[in-house]
């Protein structure tokens, strides 16, 4: 399979090889004759390679003590002819954690504007919606939680959707739709890299129990439909959310509890986001409804929730931003949780969550200094994300940074992760 | 004797001269706030709309250097008032295909509204808006001198008036709110380009030089095709250049999310 993926890498660059090559021709018989060759509209080729490195400041007796170790060449392909936008944008990596090499496809899209108040984009892309600042409610596209936490670059947050969106643009509002015909679920924590809380060992985990699962993947049969309503009032941005789908990280076990499950679940919500005094302000609200477990009763999937955020950024000094958020997450039918929960601590009904933002540019803005933080009063964690980014010349950055854990207790989201605190380093090629 | 004689020649000298220059007043030079007027018209609201592609070379007092490419659309809602920005950066590379939108506010009360777009995560970003005298994307160029200073936040002097220019000292009404102390403006009469500003820190020294050093006609409408920032501070100095420029291009107001997600051909050409 592996080998498989590499080879398609192989054959991707080789074709952009050959679309260079014919784009240059082009160029040089553009003039002499109308070819067919002239038809085809050039190609751009971007990208980027990047070497990257990190190692956990704590043992971790179920995981290796390099956090991230890798090269990665990103090939970006574009190319515009009359009719819409083609693009490819694919990740060769050479993974020394875990002695593989890979393939990443990070997008192949096709996007076309047929009619006037029509948008169509097709294809695997990156998709985002939503208010929050590494929080997320109401943009229910898969996330790749093991890249966040061992120190990848920001980008790669955000897995890519194999999806069709069709955008439609009135005059009283417009309407995002995609269709994800076969389920995306997050690249969550599972065991491989990170180590994590297992409720059914009662302790901490990784390697030796890497999370196995069971998730809907018939195609077009388990699919996911997401859609926004919006609107732009005096420039306050107003939407409205649904989400049908399911649970994007394993939020139940089958009943054997021998495998992670994804439930179903729909999501109801709102947003507004506006300028509030010298900064910008957002409120985002969603209802998270565990669809296979409407009454709470059922302790193998999860319950309902209530989850609500505000936020507030402002420059409070040249070129020195700070952002604050609040986030909670309220569990509905808390009792009968309680009731029916088979072992381990339970949860709380409410988790709370602050968060904060420092971003200063410094030398030009070539230097970036930014430290983003997660802290729960009700969990008792912390999740710091120091990072600082210098841009030697144009095409060349050199980054380091810290993914650190802290929490009282084993079991919680970011208290679990204790053991994976890591400081990693890399440098970055951009063409 | 000899001092009746001075006296003389100094009067019979100067009244010819002093006829002269009320003449050329009455006749030739504006008020000020006519001059300031037509200065903030021409250097920022030409046509009703237009596009460019900006070159914007970076060389610090060490000559390294750096370099910024962009293309620009812009709208006016009304000469001397609104207006909103889209910019496609292309270079440098890590940059490539992110938008930046502004809806710009002439009245300085209201802050400009500002977005960024991220190509890779697909995230419309709303930014709060910044204090205007930060350097627009790491240059020595200032988002005041690329959207323009409102004519509001300064007391505006006509000092100096020659053959070819008139020289305005402008004198902030907020002083605490920006670094300089003041600045004059050398505007060509003709054209009323601004060609030449300089600006002076709380010593009264010279600081910041901005320069027109090109400029041409473009479809009748003389334009700035390329300008030198110099920081006499930090010994750093940008050079912006702007190609392609095409007024009244009959853009639809694609200032908006759906165009930060796609952007318009007008910019991606």
């Amino acid at each position: 399979m592996m080998r498989y993926r590499i080879i398609i890498g192989l054959v991707l660059i080789l074709l952009a090889e050959v679309a260079v090559v014919q784009a240059e021709d082009v160029a040089s018989e553009e003039k002499a004759d109308n070819s067919i060759f002239s038809k085809l509209p050039p190609i751009e080729i971007h990208g980027f390679y990047e070497s990257r490195g990190g190692y956990r400041l704590r043992k971790d007796k179920y995981e290796k003590d390099m956090s991230i170790m890798e090269d990665r060449l990103q090939l970006d392909l574009s190319s515009y002819p009359d009719w819409g936008d083609l693009k490819v944008k694919g990740d060769v990596i050479a993974d020394w954690v875990t002695e593989r090499g890979d393939f990443d496809l990070r997008e192949a899209n096709i996007f076309v504007s047929p009619l006037d108040f029509l948008d169509l984009k097709v294809g695997r892309q990156a998709l985002t919606w939503g208010t929050g600042d590494l929080i997320f409610i109401n943009d229910l596209f898969p996330k790749d939680w093991q890249s966040f936490f061992i120190g990848r670059d920001n980008e790669y947050l955000k897995a890519p959707s194999d999806a069709l969106k069709a955008s439609f643009f009135g005059d009283s509002a417009n309407l995002d739709f995609v269709y994800t015909p076969q389920f995306d679920p997050d690249r969550h924590i599972d065991g491989t890299r990170l180590s994590y809380w297992n409720s059914n060992l009662g302790r901490l985990a990784g390697e030796d129990a890497v999370i196995h699962t069971n998730k809907p993947n018939r195609w077009f049969r388990d699919s996911e439909f997401a859609a926004r309503l919006y609107k732009n009032i005096e420039n306050y941005e107003f939407a409205l959310y649904g989400y049908r789908g399911y649970w994007k990280s394993p939020s139940g076990q089958d009943d054997s509890m021998s495998q992670a499950i994804f439930p179903d679940l729909n999501v109801y919500g709102a947003s507004v986001r506006g300028a509030i005094g010298k900064g910008i302000g957002n409120i985002e609200v969603g209802y998270y409804e565990s669809a296979d477990d409407l009454s709470g009763k059922n302790p193998l999937v999860d319950n309902s929730q209530m989850r609500y955020l505000a936020g507030y950024t402002q420059e409070i000094a040249q070129d020195f931003t700070a952002g604050v958020q609040y986030y909670l997450e309220q569990m509905q039918d808390f009792s009968q949780y309680k009731n029916s929960l088979i072992s381990g601590p339970a949860r709380d009904k409410d988790r709370h969550l602050i968060t904060l933002r420092l971003t200063k540019l410094l030398m030009n803005q070539n230097l970036r200094c930014s430290f983003f933080t997660y802290y729960s009063p009700s969990d008792k964690d912390v999740y710091m994300r120091p990072n600082v980014n210098y841009k030697i010349d144009d095409n060349t950055a050199l980054e380091f940074g810290a993914n650190i854990f802290f929490g009282d207790y084993p079991n919680t989201f970011f208290g679990q992760l204790q053991n994976n605190t890591n400081v990693y380093a890399g440098m970055r090629y951009t063409f | 004797m000899k001092q009746v004689l001075t006296v003389i020649l100094v009067l019979a000298l100067s009244l010819p001269m002093v006829a002269a220059g009320e003449n050329g007043a009455s006749k030739e030079v504006p008020d000020v706030e006519t001059i300031v007027n037509k200065a903030n018209i021409v250097a920022y609201y030409q046509g009703k709309d237009g596009k460019a592609k900006v070159t914007m070379t970076i060389t610090s007092k060490q000559d390294q250097k750096r370099q910024r490419k962009f293309n620009i659309l812009r709208k006016d809602t009304e000469d001397g008032g609104d207006q909103k920005y889209f910019v496609y950066f292309q270079k440098p590379a890590d940059v490539r295909k992110m938008v930046f939108m502004v809806h710009k506010h002439a009245d300085p009360d209201k802050d400009d509204d500002r977005w960024l777009y991220l190509p890779a995560l697909d995230l419309v970003k709303r930014i709060a808006a910044g204090d205007k005298r930060t350097s627009f994307v790491g240059s020595d160029f200032l988002y005041e001198d690329v959207s323009g200073r409102s004519l509001k936040e300064d007391t505006h002097e006509l000092i100096r008036t020659t053959d070819e220019l008139f020289v305005v000292k402008n004198t902030p009404k907020k002083p605490d709110t920006v670094e300089f102390s003041y600045y004059n403006v050398s505007i060509d009469r003709k054209t009323y380009v601004p060609m030449k500003m300089e600006f002076y820190d709380q010593e009264n020294k010279l600081y910041r030089v901005i320069e027109s050093t090109k400029v041409e006609m473009i479809q009748k409408i003389p334009t700035v095709v390329k300008s030198v920032v110099s920081d006499l501070k930090t010994g750093s100095k940008t050079e912006m250049e702007f190609a392609d420029v095409k007024y009244d291009i009959d853009l639809e107001d694609i200032f908006q999310e759906r165009y930060l997600r796609r952007p318009p051909r007008e910019v991606t050409r």
